[in-house]
């Protein structure tokens, strides 16, 4: 969707010419976030500006969807890309509507039509629109002007959003609900986003793609997993943080880590049963389900070894469970803070599903270095 | 007591000498304003055009008005308009460069330059953004500068009694000429007065401009009902 091919950008400044980017070949599928990463002056921004040409590239191109966007005229072309910034930019004199209908009447839309268009957005941003429509951005808080920023990006819906660390003035609480909320409409409208960021987590929580930066040069294109597991220099590796192995379990769902084939007895079956089923499976403990199939505690092996009846009368309470759409963060998280080895999963009806281990969880993260091996 | 017996007598004539001094006013400043605000708004695209330009009009703000008069009759002579009206409407238009072009233009070149990356980058080309974002968000201050033109040059219209120009100036003179405290203490009153209306009404036109957005003070409809309603009285 996005290709740049030798993309480039030289400054002349007094004390000598600075390539803010040098060479940059990238190309970013449809639908896809790819984020822009790495320390200020790294070029970032200036690769992100030379695709809507804010900023006119040195030499190189660029194609979106297969088009030369030097033969678009600038104006144009940054009418059919949506444009968010760090401050925002929501014009104070007018109202949220107005604002959201820029672009549309830019394209000289029919103006009911824009309305309508504003309204809508409003309505899946959360924001009300009997309420809001009619405000001004000075009677917003900043997480409300931020999300009516990207609404106002999104107007004319364009295939391609560029964010300019557009979450970066937002308090921290704030941010995380803001990132949920973006990256749950791109699974429903699948534009192509690219995404400028400072912020390691916020790259890993958001991108499909991360390309890190330094000194005007990509020094890495890749998958979250394969960066936070394989980085291609000390430079990655250092930029992304002795504790990479650990962000990448945000990366991984409960459900990947679940083990296949985790036993399960109902609270009316024997002991003896439970016993067996265990030896069979190889666990030293087996999770008791009540008729529904909720998860309703759990027998040890060694405590019920030489007991009889049913397992509902010598099942312990589970300390704690874990959802299935949760991430392995969440779950590790939940583990360490009961002391416990393993975690029952649910679904979201609250079934139960099976359960991860701490064991299972850091095969998992290890399979990726035992089998290409990164330079650490 | 004579003063007010003397204005009251003489309500008409300082009624039509009023009015001789607004079109004077009036009319120099409102070509001004077509003339300062595009001056203002280009010399924003740089900054030697706008150094130059700024320090003409300080130049011209810094001629005496009874000397500009002066220099006026001679070149205006050439087209038989030496003294009266014309005169001193160049003079007041040319004392008005000042405040409005350095208003405008400083408004324009303080205009949030997140405001400007988003507007270009949401694909505006220059005269749209002036249109929709960077003159709207001006206009305060732009009128601001208005303001001062006015109140500055109603004052200066006064001297213009000199060349022929009428106003409220000509008791002024008169009053000094005939050593008649009656006619020096009407006229200066009535162009403080004047200047006070007009300060006062263009402060709220400046209200009613600013683009609700950025409004400081919310005023309630029915509060700018009445302010409609005794600035209209004392227009």
């Amino acid at each position: 969707m996005i290709k740049l091919e030798n993309l480039t950008k030289a400054f002349d400044t007094p004390s000598g010419t600075v390539v803010a980017a040098d060479r940059i070949n990238m190309d970013v599928a449809d639908g896809e976030i790819c984020v822009l990463l790495g320390p200020s002056g790294c070029g970032k921004t200036t690769t992100l500006k030379m695709i809507n040409r804010l900023i006119e590239p040195t030499s190189g191109k660029i194609y979106i969807d297969g088009k030369d966007t030097d033969r678009i005229d600038p104006v144009e072309l940054r009418r059919t890309i949506g444009y968010v910034i760090q401050q925002i930019g929501l014009f104070p004199n007018m109202t949220v509507e107005e604002n959201i209908c820029v672009v549309p009447k830019l394209l000289g839309w029919d103006m009911g039509k824009a309305r309508q268009r504003a309204s809508d957005l409003l309505a899946t941003i959360n924001l009300d629109p009997a309420l809001y429509l009619k405000r001004y951005p000075k009677e917003l808080s900043g997480g409300q002007q931020q999300r009516v920023g990207v609404a106002r990006a999104l107007a004319a819906d364009p295939p391609v959003l560029l964010m300019d660390e557009p979450f970066g003035a937002i308090d921290p609480i704030n941010r995380e609900v803001i990132q949920d909320e973006f990256l749950k409409m791109h699974r429903r409208l699948r534009k192509t986003v690219m995404f400028v960021s400072h912020d390691i987590d916020e790259a890993v929580k958001m991108a499909d793609k991360i390309a890190i930066f330094r000194a005007g040069k990509l020094e890495q294109f890749d998958s979250p997993d394969n960066l936070l597991a394989h980085p291609a220099s000390s430079f990655i590796a250092d930029f992304v943080g002795t504790d990479r192995t650990l962000k990448r379990l945000r990366l991984i769902k409960v459900r990947d880590a679940m083990h296949a084939k985790s036993p399960r007895v109902s609270h009316t079956e024997a002991v003896e049963e439970a016993v067996a089923r265990m030896n069979e499976q190889g666990y030293e403990f087996i999770v008791v389900v009540d008729a529904e199939g909720r998860p309703h505690g759990y027998v040890d092996m060694q405590a019920v070894r030489e007991r009889t009846g049913p397992v509902g009368e010598h099942r312990a309470a589970l300390p704690a469970t874990v959802r299935l759409d949760e991430d392995l963060r969440a779950a590790v998280s939940t583990m360490f803070m009961h002391d416990v080895r393993w975690l029952a999963c649910v679904d979201e009806q609250g079934m139960f599903a099976g359960f991860v281990t701490q064991r299972g969880i850091t095969r998992l993260l290890g399979q990726t270095y035992r089998g290409a091996g990164g330079p650490h | 007591m004579e003063t007010l017996k003397f204005i009251l007598e003489n309500l008409p004539a300082i009624g039509q000498r009023t009015l001789q001094h607004i079109s004077i006013v009036g009319v120099a400043v409102g070509l001004a304003i077509l003339t300062g605000v595009p001056i203002g708004v280009l010399i924003t695209q740089s900054k030697r055009a706008a150094d130059i330009v700024l320090y003409i009009a300080s130049m011209i703000m810094t001629i005496p008005s009874i000397a500009l008069f002066g220099v006026m009759i001679p070149l205006l002579s050439l087209i038989g308009q030496g003294i009266g009206y014309l005169p001193a409407v160049i003079a007041v238009l040319l004392y008005s460069q000042l405040p409005i072009i350095r208003n405008t233009y400083t408004a324009i070149s303080n205009v949030d330059p997140a405001l400007r990356e988003a507007a270009r980058g949401m694909g505006m080309s220059s005269l749209e953004r002036l249109r929709h974002v960077e003159i709207p968000l001006a206009i305060p201050v732009i009128m601001a500068g208005v303001r001062i033109a006015v109140v500055m040059n109603i004052g200066i219209t006064a001297i213009a009694t000199y060349i022929g120009a009428g106003g409220l100036g000509a008791f002024i003179s008169r009053g000094i000429s005939q050593t008649d405290s009656r006619q020096l203490i009407t006229g200066a009153l009535a162009v403080s007065l004047l200047a006070i209306a007009a300060d006062y009404l263009l402060l709220w036109a400046q209200h009613r401009l600013t683009p609700v957005g950025i409004r400081t003070s919310r005023t309630p409809k029915h509060r700018s009902v009445v302010a409609a309603a005794s600035a209209a009285a004392s227009a």
